[in-house]
């Protein structure tokens, strides 16, 4: 059954692209099933995320990216992710909206996400959303995030190249600087660059990348434990963001941006940073497998009603929480 | 299983979208992701979208009085690219004596000037909770 969707993936089947990312995305044994049978296709797409604080513009750059990438005669997915409410568990997904340029294109393929409950800025299928359409054939996948905050940690471990937005106007301090967010940008786009305000956005941009590369050596995504960081070649150079300047709406820009990207991507493949990048998202990826599946097994292992009378003696403070756990583990002999 | 995902779109030539948002917003607020594409859309824009989205419903808000040339050529759309098993309801401005019709289509609930939030969100969960959900 998975062998057969796949298939006709292969060949082409919309339809079966679609379906596909609905059977990933509900998780389960069917997506591990499709995900398997996916992944020798898998490893060609370049992925570049995009993120930014609300208001900056990103859908309608995402918007003009894709279609410079048309343009070029590449194949582009677009993921754009949006978050699901905490109370109702529903979301409004409306990315789509500055998109319908993109409409009838067949070398296009959007799908909007909810990030149902996760709080790194993009849904825990984000990941495996984008193999899907990587084996589909979309030589670049564009992966919007919710906004810009200490919390979009998720595209810095899912992109190969990632794009934070800024915009003139949104307040005194430049927001990517006020969230701490520089770190995991490879390109700064300052957007709506024809507004009141854009130099000296640009300048405090550039003032802070002074600041914090004295050794000219860049970590991008600080997350990754793997040795040899990426972004950091051999003879210590390294790669330092580059700062583009667009007016999204007008298309302004637009090219210099996409050609940044490419060289991006290039510097990746020749320091060896697209390698580093890859082994970090696959130790990304496969320590949280990981902890996932631990997790449930070990709470099998303890059984539900040990937890719950621990959870009792907790609350009546007969023992703390660290030696509670401690007892629960060596109990079903997990010391 | 996963979370129910409607399709909330205006075809034809509207200018006004309150209506079409009211309801997106109760839906989401019903706990389904409800994709918004907003005004000006072309059935073939909508039918796009239902596939690449995967939507287990469409709802279609037209006030301009062209429903009983858009409607159908949506449903149309989407039989064509093998999405029958969506569900289509529409609301806006269209008078009782056309229901029949749309639904002798394939629209299978229309919602008229008066209706009330709760019920469209109540038919939707009532539709797709009945949905035969099989494998591709």
């Amino acid at each position: 059954m998975a062998k057969d969707i796949v298939e006709r993936l292969l060949a082409g089947d919309r339809r079966a692209v679609a379906r596909l990312i609905s059977r990933v995305e509900n998780d389960g044994h069917e997506a591990v099933k499709a995900l398997t049978a996916l992944h020798p296709h898998t490893g060609q797409a370049h992925i570049v995320g995009v993120t930014g604080a609300p208001g900056t513009g990103k859908s309608t750059l995402v918007n003009e990216l894709a279609k410079a990438y048309r343009a070029a005669g590449v194949r582009v997915g677009i993921v754009a992710v949006d978050p699901t409410s905490p109370f109702s568990g529903g979301a409004l997904l409306g990315d789509r909206i500055r998109m319908r340029d993109l409409s009838g294109d067949p070398g296009v393929f959007i799908r909007s996400m909810a990030t149902r409950g996760n709080l790194g800025g993009l849904a825990r299928a984000t990941a495996d959303v984008v193999k899907v359409l990587d084996a589909a054939g979309y030589q670049t996948v564009l992966v919007e995030t919710v906004g810009a905050g200490q919390s979009e940690v998720d595209i810095a471990r899912t992109a190969h190249t990632t794009l934070v937005v800024e915009a003139p106007g949104l307040g005194d301090d430049v927001q990517a600087i006020k969230a701490g967010v520089l770190e995991i940008a490879d390109i700064l786009v300052v957007n709506k660059a024809d507004r009141e305000g854009a130099e000296h956005t640009k300048r405090a941009l550039q003032m802070m990348l002074d600041l914090g590369t004295d050794q000219n050596v860049r970590h991008h995504g600080q997350i990754s434990a793997v040795e040899g960081a990426a972004g950091v070649s051999p003879n210590g150079q390294g790669w330092r963001p580059i700062i583009c300047s667009t007016v999204a709406v007008r298309g302004r820009g637009v090219t210099e941006l996409m050609q940044a990207i490419a060289d991006h991507q290039r510097y990746l493949q020749e320091s060896g940073g697209w390698a580093d990048r890859e082994r970090a998202r696959a130790a990304a990826e496969l320590d949280r497998l990981l902890r996932d599946q631990l997790v449930t097994h070990v709470v099998k292992r303890i059984g539900r009603r040990a937890i719950d009378q621990a959870l009792e003696q907790i609350v009546t403070r007969q023992v703390d929480a660290h030696a509670a756990v401690a007892v629960l583990l060596a109990n079903a002999g997990l010391e | 299983m996963g979370t129910y995902r409607i399709l909330i779109a205006k075809p034809g030539l509207d200018g006004h979208d309150r209506g079409a948002k009211v309801i997106a917003r109760a839906l989401r607020d019903a706990g389904m992701e409800v994709i918004y594409l907003g005004l000006r859309q072309t059935p073939e824009m909508i039918a796009e979208a239902a596939l690449q989205e995967d939507v287990d419903a469409v709802g279609l808000s037209i006030l301009s009085g062209a429903h009983m040339t858009l409607l159908p050529r949506v449903v149309e759309l989407l039989e064509q690219n093998g999405l029958d098993d969506v569900m289509v309801f529409a609301g806006g401005i269209i008078p009782d004596e056309d229901v029949p019709a749309l639904k002798k289509t394939g629209v299978r609930g229309i919602f008229g000037p008066g209706t009330r939030i709760e019920d469209v969100v109540a038919f939707v969960h009532e539709q797709l909770g009945s949905k035969v959900t099989g494998e591709s």
